[in-house]
């Protein structure tokens, strides 16, 4: 799956799927697929970004992605700043567009944002001059981890249309599931949006989504399972009533998987709350690709920085 | 003796059901006569081809003194009146302190006459400090000039002190006038629920919440025969229950703004999370904006109102779910609502005439909005044809958070007389 060569990339940001095309999203997971090999290398590098700063801004915490995407930017050599609210100035008064113009003079090439409210990664997109990657913006858009469970699901079944995903958990509040139904749905997949109706807007059938209330029965015709994390703090907000009740509707066991199809995937995009939407041995069986999935974000991550920054050709990369 | 003919200009004054071509006459700041006749005087303005129509009323504004006086000011606030053709604006209590007492209701009055500009008609607290609690001195407030009673910005969440204020204000006759949302269906959100809201992943407002408010208040004015107006109504529904509430004889009138005429909730997502649309009500759905027209032309809405609410541009320009809510609107009333709902016959001029004179006049029961002889020289001259581009830079309020710019309109108010002064 080598890339298209007579596609020509024109986004100079990743702000969400929505605004993709099919063909832009397949394009990426193949750019992805070029990069996998430079992370099995003696050498994890490669000169592709060397001279461009990458700042990562997470003004919401989250370990993992940062991680993810420094490593990332890391391999293609690129200089990485992190800029934490902790350690800054947003904790003291300073707005966003302060505190991007300054990072911005400081000749920032791509903006890496985190942040609670949707459509922070849009406003600074349209404040600074670099490229803009969505790194999760509140309950809207998580690009790169629909993109990387996008790709988790091709690589290990060969395609993705005509599968059929299930998207369990709290959808209402899930940015991976916004990701996920745009970018499915675009390439052809079917998705069944499964949780408490608490959790599942109506509204998200209009992008295309089936809804169901009772995960055993959409266990047996799905090829994959892609659980959401519970937020265990909207438990407070009267959306289910307890934990162990969601556990016991929803939550996905060896037992409900015995009538799941032999090859079915389970996929979770972390951190798990074992025991709650996932039991240990469910998490850790067989059927999990979520390791898999940490591994492949490095190769999507790697496939955006370098596309979003305009590097002219994949060869490059070589 | 100062006196000004206002020659042939087509005179639209729906109080006194006139809509032909003649002459207005003031003599000592009042209307001395309107007819053919052309009596001498010392100033003359040739109105050919323009609307003549008595001074135009906003009737929910907030200017913001005391309290935020960087957004706006009674001054600024009265000068962006006169730029959109209004001659009197009715303002809302939610300042800081709040209009809640005959000596702060008595200051708007003051600052007003110290600016010099348009009238400005104070509405009173509905309860003290606006806390929802116990009803404000309504009959202080009254003798103060308040010209009617709200505590917008929020609703009153009591159906108790609605019903207890509803009952007290008919001493005064005067309308309890109700911001309809019910804060718990509310939570957090930032735009109305839908398909649009979930695809952004924002907390929606749900219309149901504005339409169990308004159900809540009609009921209770049917209980006490008091005097409610509905402010900024905004759903399809909402319009059905005034609809329904008028047939059925209760006191009950309501206000639409232009951008809930004109905008969705669309806008939120196709301007990219641009604050410049998250208002309170929020922006609806194509078939409440259908369903607003609608009751705009049947007379279930009574008069439009800008709920001007200005916003420093540092408040505004932030993220989405962290910025204010309002827009401002006293200077783009006119030119939106002449383009989208006039030139495109929604409504006729006759009627977008009444909705900001007469009406509007008769719910605050204040003495404007008609041209009848003796009444106070009030008068905007409106040309219909003038084509112009909205640009927020030029307005006269203080503030820009204005989601019309850059739109081609139809129609501007060209000039304002108050009390018989040219302005
Ligand atoms: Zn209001
Ligand atoms: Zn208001």
């Amino acid at each position: 799956m080598t890339p298209d060569k007579k596609f020509v990339w024109t986004q100079t940001h990743l702000l969400g799927l929505e605004n993709l095309s099919a063909q832009e999203i397949t394009h990426i997971l193949d750019t992805a697929e070029s990069f996998k090999e430079i992370s099995t290398r003696n050498i994890k590098k490669v000169p592709t970004l060397r001279g461009k700063v990458v700042v990562n801004m997470f003004v919401e915490p989250s370990t993992r992605t940062r991680m993810s995407f420094s490593l990332a930017a890391k391999r293609l050599s690129a200089d990485v700043v992190d800029f934490s609210p902790s350690t800054s100035s947003l904790s003291k008064g300073e707005t966003l567009k302060d505190t991007a113009r300054n990072i911005e003079a400081m000749g920032i090439d791509i903006a890496i944002i985190r942040h609670t409210a949707p459509g922070t990664p849009h406003m600074l997109s349209r404040i600074i001059d670099a490229s803009v990657i969505n790194a999760g913006d509140g309950a809207h858009e998580h690009p790169t981890q629909g993109l990387l469970d996008i790709f988790t699901m091709r690589e290990q079944k060969g395609r993705i249309k005509g599968l059929k995903v299930a998207v369990v958990g709290d959808i209402m509040h899930s940015r991976v599931a916004r990701s996920n139904i745009w970018g499915l749905t675009k390439l052809g997949a079917e998705v069944i949006a499964v949780g408490p109706p608490t959790l599942i807007p109506q509204q998200i059938r209009e992008l295309g989504v089936k809804i169901a209330y009772d995960i055993d029965k959409v266990i047996p015709e799905v090829d994959v399972i892609n659980i959401l994390r519970i937020q265990l703090e909207r438990q407070r907000s009267k959306f289910f009533p307890t934990v162990r009740e969601y556990a016991r509707l929803f939550g996905i066991n060896s037992e409900r998987l015995r009538h799941a199809k032999k090859d079915v995937m389970i996929m979770h995009p972390g951190p798990i709350n074992r025991g709650v939407e996932i039991t240990p041995d469910v998490a850790d069986g067989t059927h999990s690709v979520i390791l898999r999935q940490v591994t492949n974000g490095l190769s999507v991550r790697m496939a955006v920085l370098y596309l979003v920054s305009g590097q002219p050709k994949a060869e490059e990369a070589e | 003796m100062t006196t000004i003919l206002i020659k042939n200009g087509r005179v639209i004054d729906p109080a006194n059901k006139i809509d032909k071509v003649t002459n207005v006459f003031i003599e000592n700041g009042k209307i001395k006569s309107v007819g053919p006749k052309t009596p001498k005087a010392n100033k003359t303005i040739d109105a050919k081809g323009l609307i003549v129509t008595p001074g135009l009323i906003d009737m929910h504004v907030h200017l913001r003194e005391p309290g935020k006086e960087d957004e706006e000011t009674i001054a600024s606030g009265t000068a962006a009146a006169i730029n959109g053709g209004f001659t009197s604006v009715a303002c809302m209590p939610n300042t800081d302190p709040a209009i809640d007492n005959e000596a702060s209701a008595e200051f708007v009055y003051l600052q007003a006459k110290r600016a010099g500009k348009a009238n400005v008609f104070p509405i009173g607290a509905v309860t003290k400090g606006r806390k929802g609690e116990e009803i404000s001195e309504m009959g202080q407030l009254f003798r103060g000039g308040a010209v009617g009673f709200s505590d917008d910005g929020a609703p009153i969440k009591s159906a108790e002190v609605v019903r207890r204020s509803l009952e007290y204000s008919k001493m005064f006759d005067k309308p309890i006038i109700d911001h309809c949302e019910d804060m718990d269906l509310i939570r957090d959100g930032t735009m109305s629920e839908g398909s649009v809201s979930v695809t952004l992943g924002l907390v929606g407002m749900p219309p149901v919440s504005e339409e169990i408010m308004v159900y809540r208040d009609i009921a209770l004015a049917k209980l006490t025969d008091g005097k409610l107006h509905i402010a900024h109504i905004s759903t399809k529904r909402a319009v059905e229950l005034v609809r329904q509430a008028k047939k059925g004889g209760i006191k009950v009138t309501a206000e639409v703004t232009p951008h809930h005429l004109t905008l969705t909730d669309d806008y939120v997502k196709t301007s990219d999370f641009n604050t410049n649309y998250k208002v309170n009500p929020p922006l609806r759905t194509k078939s409440d904006v259908e369903a607003l027209k609608a009751g705009l032309k049947d007379g279930t809405i009574d008069a439009i109102a800008s709920d001007h609410a200005p916003h420093a541009e540092e408040e505004k320009d932030v993220e989405y779910n962290v910025a204010p809510f309002g827009i401002i609107g006293m200077e783009t009333l006119l030119p939106v609502v002449l383009t989208e709902l006039v030139h495109k016959k929604v409504i006729t001029i006759n009627q977008l005439v009444a909705s900001l004179t007469v009406n509007p006049a008769r719910i605050l029961g204040i003495p404007k909005g008609t041209l009848s002889v003796g009444a106070d020289a009030d008068v905007t001259l409106i040309d219909l044809n003038k084509e112009w581009v909205i640009d927020p830079a030029k307005f006269k309020s203080k503030s820009r958070n204005c989601p019309f710019a850059g739109w081609k309109v139809k129609g501007k108010a060209v000039s304002v007389i108050i009390a018989g002064h040219v302005i």
